[in-house]
């Protein structure tokens, strides 16, 4: 009995050490926030993260895996990273907390369930400075894969907007 | 075809297209007409490249040789790839490249959509996130296109000539084939299915842009068979660089 607990208290330990790695593009936000650590299971003593890359051109994806990687060793774990590609990440898994980190950050977090696309309509985006609704598009295409440049016409702030997908 | 050599030939193919594209749009790195598209054109690129990795990646699983992701994109010869002519056309001037970049876009975009339904999970996982990534494409290359149309007499002149020149690579991107006929619908996408939808949203687009539909030409093809343009060797001379110098180097 006591060692299916510390068995636990050790998955729990590992998840902890992995889920406070930051994504080191948008350092406000954790991999836990954002939905793509999976779980992290230890299997014949070594502790398996299974990760969700996010955008497919985003840069950071091998960062975030060897800094997990590196936070379990730090932990005292072996360590192994499994990349996930079923079901895939879409902006629907950051966290409520994950969104309000990113707001507090400046970022306009992703407008829910409109990942799709269509050719001619945008989301309406609130401004993360002041919550005004009356925005505008200025770039589809931002600082890095996951951002879009936009504008608010109530206080004149540019601010980043989390690209839905 | 069996099914294998089918799926290995399919993923190529479209990794093929993704590499060559990704890194023709990478050429206009520095040299677009405004910063936005200095920023939106690498970020594209980047999606084509990440999208590429995901199904060479695939592809040597499925080939079963040990074949890595960089031994597929940077080690094979001019005849090995499969790349559409569309996708190696030189970028000529801006309206060329976004006519190009919103036919490639429109066909991949149907293409990731009937992809999302296929009975192999890794083929329908990434296409369920390349589906919404092209979307921007799409959008991105259908408002240019738009504005070039519909804009002065010097864009609207440049934008028909983008037409004009690329009329003899549309074709290619339906062809029938010995992949479709094995593994689509199930596997793969059919991609002369595909035509009829991918002509009504041009033509929904051309409409916006006050252009005239290209008169259908004679077509050119054999980018699927590996029988490539001039221009490709150039490309690949430039992109293999690195590993054809020292091979093995890593970041």
């Amino acid at each position: 009995m006591s060692a299916v607990i510390d068995l636990s208290l050790d998955e729990r330990r590992a998840w902890a050490a992995a889920a406070a790695v930051l994504d080191p593009e948008v350092p406000a936000v954790s991999v836990e926030d954002l939905g793509i650590l999976r779980s992290v299971d230890l299997i014949d003593g070594v502790a398996v993260a299974k990760v969700t890359p996010t955008y497919s051109g985003c840069p950071a994806v091998l960062a975030i895996e060897l800094a997990i990687e590196t936070a379990l060793r730090d932990a005292g774990f072996e360590a192994r990273i499994e990349r996930v590609i079923s079901p895939p990440w879409t902006t629907d898994w950051i966290t409520p907390e994950g969104r309000e980190k990113l707001r507090a950050y400046g970022i306009a977090p992703p407008v829910k369930g409109t990942g799709k696309g269509s050719l001619f309509s945008d989301p309406v985006v609130a401004c993360p400075q002041c919550g005004s609704e009356d925005t505008e598009r200025v770039s589809e295409f931002g600082s890095t894969a996951c951002k879009a440049l936009w504008r608010c016409r109530s206080c004149a702030e540019p601010f980043d907007y989390f690209k839905c997908i | 075809m069996n099914h294998r050599d089918a799926l290995l030939t399919g993923l190529l193919r479209v990794a093929d297209d993704h590499l060559i594209l990704g890194h023709r749009v990478s050429e206009w790195c520095g040299h677009a007409p405004m910063l936005e598209e200095d920023l939106a054109l690498p970020n594209i690129a980047l999606d084509l490249l990440g999208q590429a990795r995901a199904l060479y990646t695939y592809a040597g699983e499925v080939e079963g040789q040990g074949r890595t992701e960089d031994d597929l994109a940077y080690l094979r010869r001019e005849r090995e790839y499969r790349n559409l002519l569309l996708v190696e056309r030189p970028n000529g001037d801006f309206a060329h490249t976004m006519l190009k970049q919103l036919y490639f876009s429109s066909f991949m975009h149907l293409w990731w959509e009937a992809a999302c339904a296929s009975d192999d999970a890794t083929v329908a996982g990434i296409a369920a996130k390349a589906v919404k990534e092209s979307a921007y494409h799409m959008r991105h290359s259908a408002e240019w296109v738009i504005r070039l149309g519909d804009g002065t007499e010097e864009s609207a002149a440049r934008m028909a000539q983008a037409v004009e020149d690329l009329a003899p690579y549309v074709d290619e991107m339906f062809a029938p084939d010995d992949v479709s006929s094995t593994l689509a619908p199930q596997t793969l996408p059919d991609n002369p299915a595909l035509r009829a939808s991918w002509d009504a949203q041009i033509a929904a687009v051309f409409s916006e842009a006050t252009i005239e539909p290209h008169v259908p030409r004679a077509s050119i093809s054999g980018g699927r068979d590996g029988r490539h343009g001039e221009e490709m060797g150039f490309l690949l001379t430039e992109l293999q660089y690195m590993q054809r110098s020292y091979p093995g180097a890593q970041w």
